[in-house]
């Protein structure tokens, strides 16, 4: 009985242990948790991994259509070194993104926030969308109402003609 | 004949968004700083190593901060325009010498004519550049007597921008 009891601890323990390791691999709750400081970032690679995503999320003002993270511009390495420092003084990814668009504005990130002055940006390509299948729901509605023309019994003719004789040539 | 009417109203439509935006300067990226007080700092001054400058030194007046160094080509275009301006006594113009070396600076401001500066600041690293919002040099700010940014221009500063923005604005900031 209590030998039973013991293997079901050890297994239930296992499953336990197993489903919070996958509860870590989820993205979102690992950020969760680095947001409220419960996961702190510890050594290098961690640093550098949180610089270079927040660096993809940022535009190089010096260069056209790159990056923080592609670009080796020293606008760049500047920026990462700031972004550096700010993740070193336990800044979370919103503070330091915050700091970003104070200073540069929201050009500077790829992916801007929707506000009145962005709406267009962000709903113009749905309303592109709404409009041209209005335009497509009346273009086929009115075909519609059209019928193709029957053919004469001479126009029937010539086409068989045309199309070289095939109707009756089953050899 | 109207079903070519509508084609050719997008298409007229959509070639003129081009074509304004083939007029935009991709390079200015308006200020968010515009309105807001200008970014504190404490430097060392470029020629007296042993002073500081700071913001709040210059309460008070209506100031330019042009931001420079020796390495930046297109400040050579627009350092004769700074030169004349100051000459003029018309407003203070403060150097922010960016990412530069001490010694090369002010060889490079001895090699192109002279020193417009009241002081320039020394940002070696480019610290205070970041808070400034700078991306390209040169930069120049046009700062009010609270220490508010009111005017913000990208690129070299030519005598064209002084007459028809910078110097009106700076006239009217003095006045208020």
């Amino acid at each position: 009985m209590s030998m039973a009891s013991n293997a079901w601890l050890l297994k239930s323990a296992l499953v336990l242990r197993r489903s919070l390791l996958v509860l870590l691999l989820i993205p979102g709750l690992q950020q969760a948790l680095a947001a409220d400081g419960m996961a702190k970032p510890v050594g290098e690679p961690v640093i550098e991994a949180r610089v270079n995503k927040l660096a993809e999320e940022l535009r190089c003002l010096t260069c056209m259509g790159q990056s923080i993270a592609d670009s080796q511009s020293s606008f760049s390495s500047d920026m990462k070194r700031e972004i550096r420092d700010m993740i070193r003084a336990g800044k979370n990814d919103r503070e330091i993104m915050d700091f970003m668009v104070q200073r540069y504005g929201d050009f500077v990130l790829y992916r801007p926030p929707v506000k009145s002055t962005t709406w267009l940006l962000w709903g113009g390509p749905f309303l592109i969308l709404i409009l041209s299948l209005i335009f497509l729901m009346l273009k086929l509605k009115k075909r519609a109402g059209q019928t193709a023309a029957e053919l004469t019994a001479t126009e029937h003719q010539e086409a068989v003609r045309l199309l070289g004789k095939r109707e009756g040539d089953h050899s | 004949m109207r079903r070519f009417l509508f084609p050719l109203v997008v298409f007229i439509v959509l070639a003129g968004f081009l074509a304004a935006g083939l007029r935009l300067n991709p390079r200015e990226v308006p200020s968010p700083l515009i309105g807001k007080p200008v970014p504190n700092f404490r430097l060392v001054q470029l020629h007296t190593s042993d002073k500081f400058i700071a913001p709040e030194d210059l309460r008070g007046k209506v100031w330019l901060l042009n931001v420079w160094a020796s390495w930046c080509v297109s400040c050579r275009q627009e350092h004769p325009v700074l030169i004349e301006l100051d000459r003029q006594k018309r407003i203070t113009i403060i150097g922010l010498n960016y990412k530069d070396e001490r010694s090369a600076a002010i060889n490079w401001l001895q090699q192109h004519g002279g020193d417009p500066y009241l002081v320039s600041a020394v940002d070696a690293d480019g610290r205070v550049g970041i808070d400034f919002g700078v991306y390209g040099v040169p930069e120049t700010f046009l700062i009010d007597k609270n220490g508010v940014i009111r005017y913000k221009h990208i690129g070299p500063v030519t005598a064209e921008v002084l007459k028809a923005k910078i110097l009106p604005l700076a006239d009217e900031l003095s006045r208020g």
